[in-house]
């Protein structure tokens, strides 16, 4: 199990001020309704006992209706709000006890946040809005210019850098504020909304490049949206919030085999599987991987061990070489299996959606190797287990 | 039989005329004894202020009338040719090369009217009123956008200085300071802020609220919010407030001249005592001319450092 990052513990967030306030709460730990405390009182509830791990690396999506309290619990993790009760743990320090310093240094160098709106800083060019983040810890303009381009540069903005943020469409913004995100290289990406103002078409592309993209950066991305199509497309794992609670949380393939309840259900109705579901989700350990400089013994055991015809192999950094037959291995007299690795032609990109890579694929149970975009090997999957996902 | 009618009749309206008369006296006339005059209080803040901080106000008179001097030399020091060439050369910078020549016409023609010194006078009284407004009204405006105490108690001061007769703010003026320019510079200050105050709490306040909660996400401290994030957002908004102050200052520089404040508006004071019709409409001109020069440097200015501030920053 990988570590936790981020730990919400009974986190609870009311909008309002002092004995209202209180009142309010005391409501809320009567059990009455969102509707009845907005109702009796003139406070209103953002986040009532949600309680998230989120995974060190994962991109963990909270989907919900506008209202559900979604953007109000992310802004609980970087305490632009401030619950009212509850804890938030980043790599296990509370982050609610933190003073001032701790906090603008943990916003320095920890979390980064991308908004719907973009809220760009419109008085300044596109590099310095990328650099704002270095310039606020006092990075000299030419170090921090020349980081600021590196953001720049990922994500497709080269040439742009010094015209003026009214000059760029919508799509163009948004790289902008992912940029001006990564600039800090924070551990933690908390994304709110940060495709719903884009036109259906640049949207899909901004998708597949934030899964592109996180192939070479090892972030926790916090990701907000009302879409269950995006939420399925980009999450490891989602939460379904519905009036500041959550309804379900789980990886995609949980939705669709144990829906929680009839608002899940409903929720998920529209959701076309082949298009959300991607081969990193449902792929499996390999029964057995080799190293470049195995044994050829030890693999031909481990081989027969396990019943299997064939295996991968991968060198020291998990980059796919390609595999050994058991045939090969019992007929060669060499000592190590390096000079029988035969090459993988059909190795599937991680990212895949199921529908495009099932007319790739042979029928049957035999395994295919699933990468990422460096060719490291991540897991496989067989023609079979795709056709069992799509017809649950 | 009709003498008996008229008899009845001019009983009858003399009692009519009676009642009348005593309802006008009692029910609808405002009565003396409810006659409350607040006036006292006022005369009684001015006195306490002239016998307790006198000392303090005559530190304020010196400074501002030194001010004033050194100021007005110093315009007057410069040859009036330069200000004419320096002018169009502004015009032609700032906008394009007609404009140039259009301010500079002006200028010229308040010289060729023989109000060059007046206007220097003027220019003097409006740049230090617009000078002192800016570095009062831009803090405030700032602190009434963070404290909502603040914003509650200071709205409702802020609509009544601008609803006050300017004139009424001459008389404490000329109560804590001899005439001259001093309480000429006073006055127009008091006038010209609160535009100023306003429209920075307005710049502000009004903020996108995303662009400031990723001011906070990236660490900023409050100083650097306000310096990098907040005060350029507003800025084209506090301009508006800088040139409408100035435009405020113009005007209420006319009337100073009632406390003894030399410049055009004198000139405006002494045609009227006078009627010397030609005389006032040519001073009037003159301040006309001086107003819009003051206005078109002021609006260039903002349009350029916008631009400036997005290619730089």
């Amino acid at each position: 199990m990988p570590k936790k990052k981020i730990e919400i513990k009974d986190l609870e967030l009311i909008f309002g001020k002092g004995e209202d306030r209180k009142r309010a709460i005391k409501m809320l730990h009567d059990g009455k309704s969102n509707d009845y405390i907005r109702e009796h009182t003139s406070s209103a509830v953002g986040v009532r006992k949600v309680d998230i791990d989120i995974y060190e690396g994962e991109m963990f999506v909270i989907v919900g209706l506008s209202g559900s309290g979604k953007s109000s619990l992310i802004r609980c993790l970087n305490r632009i709000n401030t619950p009212t009760n509850g804890e938030v743990l980043i790599d296990g320090e509370n982050i609610l006890d933190y003073s001032r310093e701790e906090l603008r240094d943990m916003r320095r160098h920890k979390v980064s946040m991308v908004f719907q709106h973009f809220g760009l800083f419109d008085h300044r060019n596109v590099i310095s809005n990328v650099a704002y983040g270095l310039e606020v810890q006092g990075v000299d303009k030419e170090e921090r210019e020349k980081l600021a381009m590196e953001s720049v540069k990922a994500v497709g903005l080269e040439g742009w850098e010094h015209h003026k943020i009214e000059q760029l469409s919508g799509g163009m913004k948004q790289r902008v504020g992912l940029a001006r995100a990564l600039t800090n290289e924070p551990e933690i990406m908390l994304m709110d909304e940060p495709y719903s103002a884009l036109d259906p078409l640049i949207r899909r592309d901004m998708q597949k490049e934030l899964l592109g993209l996180e192939d070479y950066i090892d972030k926790t991305i916090v990701f907000i949206t009302h879409d269950m199509n995006e939420a399925f497309k980009l999450g490891d794992r989602i939460a379904l919030m519905k009036d500041g609670v959550i309804v379900q949380i789980g990886e995609p393939s949980d939705y669709f085999e144990n829906p929680a309840n009839d608002y899940v259900e409903e929720f998920i109705a529209d959701v076309d599987k082949g298009q959300v579901l991607k081969a990193k989700q449902l792929m499996r350990e390999p029964a057995y991987v080799a190293k470049e400089n195995d044994r050829r013994t030890t693999t031909r055991d481990a081989l027969e061990k396990h019943e299997k015809s064939f295996c991968y192999v991968i060198d020291d950094n998990d980059v796919l070489l390609g595999y050994v037959t058991l045939d090969d291995l019992n007929e060669s007299r060499k000592q190590t299996i390096e000079s029988l690795v035969k090459e993988e032609p059909k190795a599937l990109y991680r990212q895949l959606f199921l529908k495009e890579i099932y007319p790739l694929m042979e029928k049957g149970t035999t395994d295919v190797a699933i990468v990422d975009s460096k060719n490291r090997l991540h897991g496989v999957i067989s023609y079979d287990d795709v056709i069992q996902a799509l017809s649950i | 039989m009709i003498q008996l009618l008229g008899g009845l009749l001019g009983r009858f309206g003399m009692a009519m005329h009676i009642a009348a008369s005593w309802i006008v006296e009692n029910l609808i006339e405002y009565p003396e004894e409810l006659v409350f005059e607040v006036k006292v209080f006022f005369d009684a803040i001015i006195d306490w202020l002239i016998a307790n901080l006198g000392g303090f106000f005559d530190v304020i008179a010196y400074v501002i009338r030194n001010i004033f001097l050194i100021s007005k030399d110093v315009l007057l020091f410069v040859p009036w040719w330069l200000y004419v060439i320096g002018l169009f050369f502004l015009g032609w910078k700032l906008y394009h090369w007609k404009m140039g020549i259009l301010l500079a016409a002006m200028l010229a023609a308040i010289g060729m009217f023989g109000l060059w010194t007046e206007m220097i006078y003027t220019l003097t009284i409006v740049v230090i009123s617009v000078i002192v407004s800016i570095l009062i009204a831009i803090p405030m405006g700032i602190w009434m956008a963070k404290s909502k105490s603040l914003e509650v108690t200071l709205k409702p001061i802020l609509d009544m200085m601008q609803t006050l007769p300017s004139f009424v703010y001459l008389l404490p003026a000329i109560m804590l300071f001899e005439p001259g320019s001093v309480p000429a510079v006073f006055a127009t200050t008091i006038y010209a802020v609160p535009p100023l105050i306003r429209l920075t709490y307005l710049g502000i306040s009004n903020v996108d609220t995303e662009v400031i909660e990723a001011g906070k996400a990236f660490g900023s401290t409050p100083w650097q919010m306000l310096r990098k994030v907040e005060l350029p957002q507003a800025l084209s908004t506090i301009m508006t407030g800088v040139n409408q102050t100035t435009m405020m200052a113009m005007a209420m520089v006319v009337i100073a001249s009632m406390i003894g404040a030399q410049g055009i508006g004198y000139k405006v004071l002494f045609a009227i005592q006078n009627l010397e019709v030609g005389a006032g409409f040519q001073a009037g001109f003159a301040i006309v001319f001086l107003a819009i020069i003051l206005d078109r440097i002021l609006q260039g200015l903002t349009a350029t450092s916008e631009e400036e501030e997005t290619a730089n920053a």
